[in-house]
């Protein structure tokens, strides 16, 4: 029985023997997008879940080459390993930065914003796991509503995060970057494909992929990949693309399944009640909207 | 080629690297320890559609002659193999008995 996706990736293993917790996302993205890209990628992780996990001397975990970087700066030493190879006489590489949530949409939107306005050949991967997972579940700017972290918890009065989650896919379209997509480790398929396809395109490239924690989000290791599918089946997180200045839908789910029993089933979000639960669903309402109105579908 | 387990465990002074460069893919501690449950598969059952090599997030499933093999080195026994297969080829069982 071939497995399509699974024969136009590298056998090879790049991400192995980390310290990932069970069930880890963010170690699954790494892993499927380093088989896609293979041995010649240059890859760099920020502080993050992934570095903390991948670097612990002498247990070294990637077997391309990999460096940390500092917080704010994973697109700028992308810029610097980039144009440094290319300086040697190195074309068959590929630079490509692998950033948490807090890493790109917080700490590290000024040096990606950069990369971005000056168009250099690398690729951005920002594995989204909502909150700063690394240093013990804090808010960041893509925490979605209502979902606890222990910098906003819920009481009686506040529910969670009051804000809701930033919009980093259509921030970094609105650069005019040469190609950005949105994906999620429960459509693996997907996610490899956008990343391949990144790789032919010359300039940045930015991928957002979702990729939940189950410390974080309060769901056992092995639902990891049930819930980053239900994100998408019930609509609160969107399949996309951004290229030559038009919006793609690449799913459209049939009917959204239900918004309260992706929430319920995480404890990040049991406190909130009928009335929060109104406000998600809105929100998700006012979003595909915008996505009708704004996004060809094919 | 993956990561793979060395026998040198103790570093010198003068071995530890001044910056921070090493030796890519240099392993010298096991995940087994993690497991609470161990993924076991059925060979009969396996169909080889390589699904859980897919979607395992250690990368510790590979498939030889067409069927599934786990490391049990590094498996942390996540148990989202058992569950991406859904005509039930691997089975969860307790680590300790």
């Amino acid at each position: 029985m071939a497995n399509s996706t699974a024969e136009r990736l590298s056998r090879d293993e790049f991400f192995y023997g980390h310290k990932a917790c069970a069930g880890c996302g963010g170690a699954l993205a790494v892993r499927a997008a380093l088989k896609e890209l293979g041995q010649n990628a240059v890859s760099v992780l920020p502080a993050g879940c992934m570095s903390a996990v991948g670097f612990n001397f002498p247990q070294l975990c990637f077997s391309n080459n990999s460096i940390i970087s500092t917080f704010a700066g994973t697109a700028s030493m992308l810029t610097g390993i980039e144009a440094g190879l290319r300086a040697r006489g190195y074309s068959d590489f590929t630079a490509v930065g692998f950033a948490g949530d807090g890493g790109t949409a917080d700490i590290g939107i000024q040096a990606l914003s950069g990369a971005i306005d000056r168009n250099d050949n690398i690729i951005y991967i920002c594995y989204d796991n909502e909150a700063y997972m690394n240093t013990g579940i804090q808010k960041s700017g893509l925490t979605p509503f209502g979902a606890r972290t222990t910098t906003t918890p819920a009481g009686a009065n506040i529910h969670g995060n009051l804000r809701p989650k930033k919009n980093m896919f259509e921030i970094a379209a609105a650069h005019d970057i040469p190609y950005a997509a949105t994906a999620s480790i429960g459509y693996l398929p997907d996610f490899i494909r956008k990343v391949g396809k990144a790789a032919q395109i010359r300039g940045t490239k930015y991928i957002h992929v979702i990729a939940p924690c189950p410390t974080g989000w309060g769901i056992a290791p092995d639902e990891t990949v049930e819930i980053a599918k239900e994100v998408v089946d019930c609509g609160l997180w969107y399949l996309a693309e951004y290229e030559n200045g038009e919006f793609t839908l690449n799913h459209r789910p049939k009917d959204f399944s239900s918004v309260e029993a992706y929430l319920k089933r995480q404890g990040r979000f049991k406190h909130l009640d009928l009335s929060d639960i109104k406000t998600v669903i809105e929100a998700r309402d006012r979003k595909w909207a915008f996505i009708e109105k704004n996004f060809s579908y094919s | 080629m993956k990561p793979y387990i060395r026998e040198k465990k103790t570093f010198t002074a003068a071995e530890i690297p001044e910056a921070t460069a090493f030796e890519a893919g240099y392993l010298v501690s096991v995940n087994s320890g993690w497991r609470s449950i161990r993924p076991v598969i059925d060979t009969g059952r396996c169909v080889g559609c390589e699904q859980c090599y897919l979607y395992c997030p250690d990368g510790v499933i590979s498939v030889q002659n067409g069927k599934a093999v786990i490391d049990y080195d590094f498996c942390k026994g996540c148990g989202i193999c058992a569950k991406i297969f859904r005509l039930g080829a691997i089975r969860t069982e307790a680590e300790h008995k």
